[in-house]
């Protein structure tokens, strides 16, 4: 790009100065180009150049050297250089990128236009490149448009982006790219369908909104999890397009929320706070699959959904903060819970699976998601679990600047609430010196906050060290701090007033002017036997120039005026003589100095009162002159002043309030933390207002999920479901998981780990929680001496069974020991005749040393007599049976809280298999003992189940 | 979510913009550029600005801004976490995070950013990930690229965008296979003129370099993992072997990644390996001051004191130093006030001294303030909270790795007031 692809550049200044003649009709026009010098010539004074495009245009400006004359005054041009050089770059700017872009979007467009690749390629980096430094490159539009089925994927891509640029600045043509995604959308290749949806969906152009919406439903049932995330960020695009689609993509969104997919689930609610944040209803049946998802959704997810979490757990859930007489309850064991009649407070299990599930993400290395957890056990956890976030918030103030500033935002604010929070970590907050400006101010709150009987003398020998700082903004803000330790804690109120006095003759004006407005409304607090400090204020007055500062004394003076009778009229004599010079707001003080020694001494200051009065009376503000009317008014007496004349002693001497100090951040808590409205302290666009907890918890059952058929290949999903669909039996959702946060989980695991031991064959209630990961108990069917080499051992694999629902799932394992093979291995008579059995297919051969394993099933009509049949080979039968034990005769059953009893202790619903009797469990535990019962109407069950049950917690 | 970014260098060019919605114009950046007059370093920009109709949050790395626009309520730290992950993934591509980086390979940043955000909200971010779909630019791959027409970018999902392990891409083969791990541990601490402490800690971390072929499952553990107060993860860890067994026990991603953050507890008495003598002093008559500082070992382990290095930042009158030193250099940055002393090894016969004269502005008054110390150093082969790890062990495939571990200990905010 040199100076010659330049030639229109003559004719381009002329049109600037054209231009800009219409804006300032009286220039006069030097030599056409005689402004104009390429390379690098020296630019008078005055001048300007703009280079940026490999030749210097000079434009000499407001000189007065005369390159062209000017009606105006050359004052007045000079003043107005600015604005108009700043007009003048815009639009050499404009004028000048248009025609390099012209010149070399020629040949780019002749390279997109070729046939080879490679050039094709080499011209849309090209055009990228333009893209992405903010020059417009629309032009080239129809000329890309055309690569957009190119069979080159980098190639394509760059189209993708410029596509996605420009599209709406060209409508049209852009239609054209549409059916070539339309084609896409139905590729094998997911990486490809979803690229397409998603430049597709981000063409904003209403036209194709019909379109757009198809693809999306379609993509949302795509068999990939990656297309279908795709399909929840298309979701807000069309949305933000046409907004209109609303009803439709809600459906969508419900749909999509269903989806198990760790991969979708972050996506689905970003597009579900942007379209729909109002439709709770939408979540009842995803909560706890959303909980037990999340620890596995990506980072982003994870705050998005947590932060929506919160959102939902405070409209559905009631406080756990009940303060009176709880507040010791809360204190002792969890356990008591139970037992504690006199706390009508339980926590809803949804409530606690949500704390529980979040908790291990505090440990994340993404600040963000830290954070998120932070803010969610801060609104929705019992108070005296917040503290659990401490330590991880504290870790994230190692991280990058701008995270401090946040973090620290949000530990300001929680920190007035709940000091015994931080105050562990107080030095964490101790102040740098090569911290910037806003993370020592904000450092300095926290400190503040934290400051009580115990540690002030720490803090405030740290903020000693503060006050001394070479950055003086901050310095100051110490003093303001010191203040406010110094309100708060009245220990320490003389020790900071003797500190913020020594201050006083410090060197740095803005730090005598901050101790003297922090010493002036710590008197206020406590004026008895303060005269010493007022009078030495009055001695520095002269040396005192910031107006604030000046105007604190004055004020000081007047209202203490008779503590210190002699030096107060002089101070006045003083200010008589500098008034005109003074700042509005010393001149407001002195008009109150004076009013007020004449009410108290109006023999010694009556004429300079007068005098001050008839100042303030011609002074050029409003404000004084109507102040000075006003006082005068009201002390001196004169017929019309009436009544009031009699009281002005009593009001302008009147006691005074002490000012509170208080903390910036008072107030921030009305927004939920860790969101922009906080940081911002102002409610941002968008921003969801926290609810209150709701008095009375709406109905907990519409979180309750209908038993969902297992599907075999997703075993992962599975399991989350199972814990779905169990988290209603009260609150041992995830006894299957490892985590044990509340008191009853313990006791949870020790129940399933004994059925899981001793008891051999039962062992129901791990089937529940974890049913393909609990280690299976095989039992001998057929030992190889007696079946001649067949080996056959079977286990309870505790799966509904395939072939029909009243069947019991067994899993066999048939193994040859001997040195032949064997054939035809099947199964031959059984007994009792009408036993039921679902038999495997005939395994034709099997060889030497190999195994088999194969599934049948049995329906052993919910009792737990033995089956007996025969295993057959070619040449031999073995007669086997298999002895269920009670526990396998059962099925986890779901069923809401109401229906069940609200013991927390550990209780378990469950179906017989067979006639899907129900089985009842619960377990109560008292202080020594423990209370087993067990409701069904199958009594003989009921009765061997207990004795299991109870057999193998008395081994635990 | 996020709705632009702009990148932006010191001298306040924007040099870069992407749009992830609607198309935003620059000059929404003004109000940034207003913000950035008023601070005094681009460290006081605060992060977080309101406009009459956006909000900028603004992350600041290696002399570049990366401004990002939002129009909604957002978490401000989701941005914020996501911009500093832009220049890691900048940093890991090609090297470094700077502007003429960045503006030589325009095309392959704007490739990234594309695939990073989908309509705002991220899309892929691991590393490892993302490198599948765009490959980082390399001399070969240009020199080969263009003889045959192959590209950089991939057209398959990477393996980890649907599998459980994101972190880890599929079929990594080694003929080396190597494990490495550095710990490297941190002091913080502020020392007061005394050279009393006033605050100290120890914030550790494990930076893993795995080159491992297949899909090998590592047990990591340590000989006292009970000195590890609050600890963060890769999302690799598995946090629920972590809570009951104190071992780590990961999937490990393909290269270089941060295993774990950790910080020691605080009951354990830090050790500060140096001590200061200092007397940094302003006559209150004529333009002038002096200066003596002496730097010894104190609790070093046994082991010496590297690449120790004093920066001082001075107080805006202070014009030059007329010093000494009697072991390695000093120098004086005028414009930004910080004096640099440069001592190398800590010899412990011959402790190193710097000692001179500091001139001062002509009429300035006294500084009120003596400026802090902040020291930088290393001890290798200790880890000074005394952390060691007792083995490592391979699961899952069947060769023998190389395994090490390194344990560093450096100066973090190590800060000496006087």
């Amino acid at each position: 790009m040199s100076v010659q692809n330049f030639p229109p550049i003559y004719s381009t200044v002329v049109e600037i100065f054209q231009w800009l003649k219409s804006v300032y009709k009286n220039i006069s026009f030097p030599e056409k180009g005689s402004c104009l010098s390429s390379g690098r010539s020296l630019a008078p004074r005055g001048r300007r150049s703009c280079s940026s495009i490999g030749c210097i245009v000079s434009v000499p400006f407001g000189s007065h050297n005369n390159v062209w004359s000017t009606g105006r005054d050359p004052a007045i041009w000079e003043a107005d250089t600015d604005a108009v050089y700043a007009a003048l770059s815009h639009h050499l700017w404009s004028t000048f990128t248009a025609p390099e872009a012209k010149s070399s979007n020629e040949d780019l467009k002749e390279m997109l236009e070729s046939n080879k690749e490679s050039l094709k390629l080499e011209a849309m980096k090209r055009v990228v490149g333009l893209i992405a430094k903010g020059k417009n490159a629309s032009e080239l539009f129809p000329a890309v448009v055309k690569n957009v089925a190119s069979k080159n994927i980098e190639l394509k891509k760059l189209v993708y982006v410029y596509l996605v640029r420009y599209a709406e600045e060209q409508q049209d043509l852009a239609l054209l790219s549409i059916s070539t995604f339309q084609r896409a959308l139905k590729e094998p290749n997911q990486f490809i369908r979803a690229s397409a949806l998603r430049v597709l969906s981000s063409i904003r152009v209403s036209i194709i909104v019909p379109i757009m919406m198809l693809a999306i439903k379609e993509a949302s049932a795509d068999m990939s999890p990656y297309v279908r995330k795709t399909a929840a960020h298309a979701i807000q695009k069309l949305y933000s397009l046409d907004p209109d689609q609303k009803e439709q993509l809600i459906e969508v969104i419900e749909k999509l929320l269903k989806d198990k997919s760790t991969l979708v689930a972050g996506s689905v609610v970003v597009a579900f706070d942007e379209v729909c944040p109002d439709r709770i209803d939408l979540i009842h049946k995803n909560y706890r699959k959303l909980c037990n998802l999340l620890v596995d959704v990506e980072e982003w997810g994870q705050v998005v959904i947590i932060s929506m979490l919160t959102r939902y757990a405070r409209t559905q859930f009631t406080s756990p903060w009940k303060e009176d007489n709880e507040k010791a309850f809360y204190e002792s064991e969890e356990e008591k819970k139970d037992q504690t009649e006199a706390t009508p407070y339980t926590m809803d299990p949804d409530h606690r699976l949500l704390l529980r599930n979040t908790k291990p993400l505090l440990q994340s290395r993404n600040t963000a998601v830290v954070m998120s957890v932070a803010q969610l056990y801060w609104h929705l956890a019992p108070k005296h679990e917040v503290n659990i976030v401490t330590k991880s918030l504290v870790r994230l103030l190692r991280s990058h600047r701008e995270v401090q500033y946040i973090v620290l935002q949000n530990i300001a604010t929680m920190s007035i609430q709940r000091k015994g929070m931080f105050e562990p970590f107080m030095k964490s907050f101790y102040v740098r010196s090569t911290d910037a400006t806003h993370i020592k101010t904000l450092k300095l709150e926290i400190l503040t906050n934290l400051a009580n009987e115990a540690n002030i003398s720490t803090i405030l020998r740290e903020f000693q060290t503060y006050v001394k700082s070479q950055d003086k903004a901050f310095a100051a803000a110490t003093i303001q701090a010191i203040g406010r330790c110094a309100t708060d804690i009245s220990e320490v109120t003389d020790t900071c007033l003797s500190g913020l006095v020594l201050l006083l003759s410090n060197r740095d004006e803005t730090v005598v002017a901050e101790s003297v407005v922090v010493i002036k409304k710590l008197l206020q607090t406590q004026p008895t036997q303060h005269s010493d400090i007022i009078k030495h204020m009055a001695k520095l007055f002269d040396n005192i120039s910031v107006s604030m500062a000046r105007a604190s004394i004055l004020w000081l003076m007047g209202e203490y005026c008779e503590r210190v009778p002699k030096i107060a009229p002089d101070v006045l004599r003083k200010m008589a003589k500098t008034f005109t010079a003074e700042e509005d707001i010393v001149k407001l003080q002195t008009v109150n100095l004076a009013a007020k020694l004449y009410l108290t001494n109006s023999k010694q200051t009556k004429l300079l009162t007068q005098y001050i009065l008839n100042l303030g009376k011609y002074d050029q503000s409003y404000d004084i002159r109507d102040r000075t009317r006003f006082v005068r008014q009201l002390i001196v007496p004169n017929e019309k002043s009436g009544a009031l004349n009699k009281y002005a002693r009593r009001i302008l001497l009147a006691p005074k309030p002490a000012p509170m100090l208080e903390s910036a951040f008072k107030d921030r808590d009305r927004f939920q933390l860790g969101t922009l409205s906080h940081s911002i302290n102002s409610k941002a666009t968008g921003y969801q207002e926290l609810s209150d907890w709701p008095a009375v918890a709406p109905d907990q059952s519409v979180r309750n999920v209908e038993v969902v058929e297992p599907s075999s290949s997703e075993s992962e999903e599975q399991s989350s479901d199972e814990s779905d669909e169990t988290s209603s039996d009260s609150g041992k959702s995830s006894s299957g998981s490892e985590k044990s946060s509340s008191e009853s989980e313990p006791e949870q695991k020790k129940k399933t780990k004994t059925k899981k031991a001793p008891q051999k064959k039962s062992k129901a209630a791990a089937a529940v929680t974890a049913p393909s990961f609990g280690p299976v108990k095989t039992h001998e069917l057929l030992h190889h001496m007696t079946g001649k080499g067949l080996s056959a051992k079977y286990h309870f694999p505790r799966q509904p069974c395939l072939y029909q629902p009243s069947m019991v799932a067994v899993q066999v394992i048939l193994a040859n020991s001997s040195d032949h093979s064997l054939e035809k291995i099947h199964i031959g008579d059984r007994s009792p005749a009408g036993l039921n059995i679902h038999c495997f297919n005939t395994i034709e051969r099997l060889e030497p040393e190999a195994s088999v394993t194969v599934s049948m099933g049995i329906d052993f009509s919910d009792s737990t007599q033995a089956a007996n049949f025969q295993l057959c080979t070619k040449e031999d039968q073995f007669s086997v049976s298999i002895q269920p034990v009670v526990g396998e005769l059962l099925m986890p059953s779901t069923m809401s809280e109401q229906d069940f009893s609200k013991e927390q202790g550990g209780s378990f619903a469950g179906r017989t298999v067979s006639s899907g009797a129900l089985v009842l469990v619960s377990l109560e535990l008292k202080e020594s003992s423990a209370l087993l019962t067990i409701n069904t109407e199958k009594s003989v069950m009921a009765s061997m189940l207990l004795r299991d049950l109870k057999q193998a917690l008395a081994l635990a | 979510m996020i709705h632009s970014l702009f990148l932006i260098n010191h001298s306040g060019d924007i040099f870069l913009e992407k749009h992830w919605k609607s198309v935003i114009s620059h000059s929404v950046c003004d109000y940034f550029f207003e913000a950035k007059e008023k601070a005094v370093d681009p460290e006081d920009v605060p992060p977080v600005l309101q406009t009459p109709h956006h909000y900028l949050i603004t992350v600041h790395r290696g002399k570049l801004f990366f401004l990002s626009v939002v129009q909604t309520e957002v978490p401000p730290l989701f941005v914020i976490e996501f911009l500093h992950r832009v220049a890691d993934t900048f940093q890991d591509y090609f090297g470094e995070c700077s502007e003429s980086v960045i503006k030589d390979n325009v095309v392959t940043v704007y490739e990234l950013l594309e695939e990073m955000l989908d309509n705002g909200f991220p899309l892929a971010t691991e590393s490892n990930v993302l490198k599948e779909l765009i490959r980082p630019p390399t001399i070969l791959r240009s020199v080969v690229n263009t003889l045959t027409g192959s590209s950089n970018v991939g057209d398959t999902l990477p393996t980890g965008q649907l599998s459980t392990i994101p972190w880890r891409r599929a079929d990594v083969k080694y003929t080396n296979n190597e494990a490495y791990f550095d710990v490297i541990e941190e002091i913080d601490a502020i020392l007061d003129k005394s050279g009393t402490t006033v605050f100290a800690e120890i914030q550790g971390v494990i930076e893993a370099s795995v080159r491992l072929t297949g899909m090998p499952d590592l047990t990591l553990s340590f000989m006292n993992p009970r000195l590890l107060d609050d600890v963060s993860f890769h999302p690799c860890v598995r946090f629920k072997r972590w809570e009951s067994e104190r071992t780590l026990s990961f999937i490990p991603p393909d290269g270089n990644f941060t295993l774990m953050n950790y910080h020691v507890s605080s009951q354990n008495p830090v050790a500060i390996p140096v001590y200061v003598k200092q007397s940094i002093s302003f006559f209150e008559s004529g333009p002038c001051g002096r200066l003596d500082i002496t730097i010894g070992p104190k609790q070093t382990m046994g082991k010496t004191v590297e690449a120790l290095m004093v920066k001082i930042h001075m107080p805006k009158a202070v014009l030059s130093a007329n010093l000494t030193a009697t072991q390695g250099n000093y120098t004086y940055d005028l414009p930004n006030k910080v004096l640099v002393w440069d001592i190398g090894k800590l010899n412990p016969q011959k402790l190193p001294n710097l000692k001179g004269i500091l001139s001062l502005q002509a009429g300035a008054p006294k500084p009120e303030d003596n400026p802090s110390l902040n020291i930088d150093l290393r001890i290798q082969q200790v880890a000074i909270s005394g952390l060691k790890v007792s083995r490592l062990e391979m699961f899952g495939e069947k060769y023998k790795p190389f395994k090490g571990v390194k344990y560093v200990t450096k100066a973090g905010k190590f800060q000496v007031r006087t």
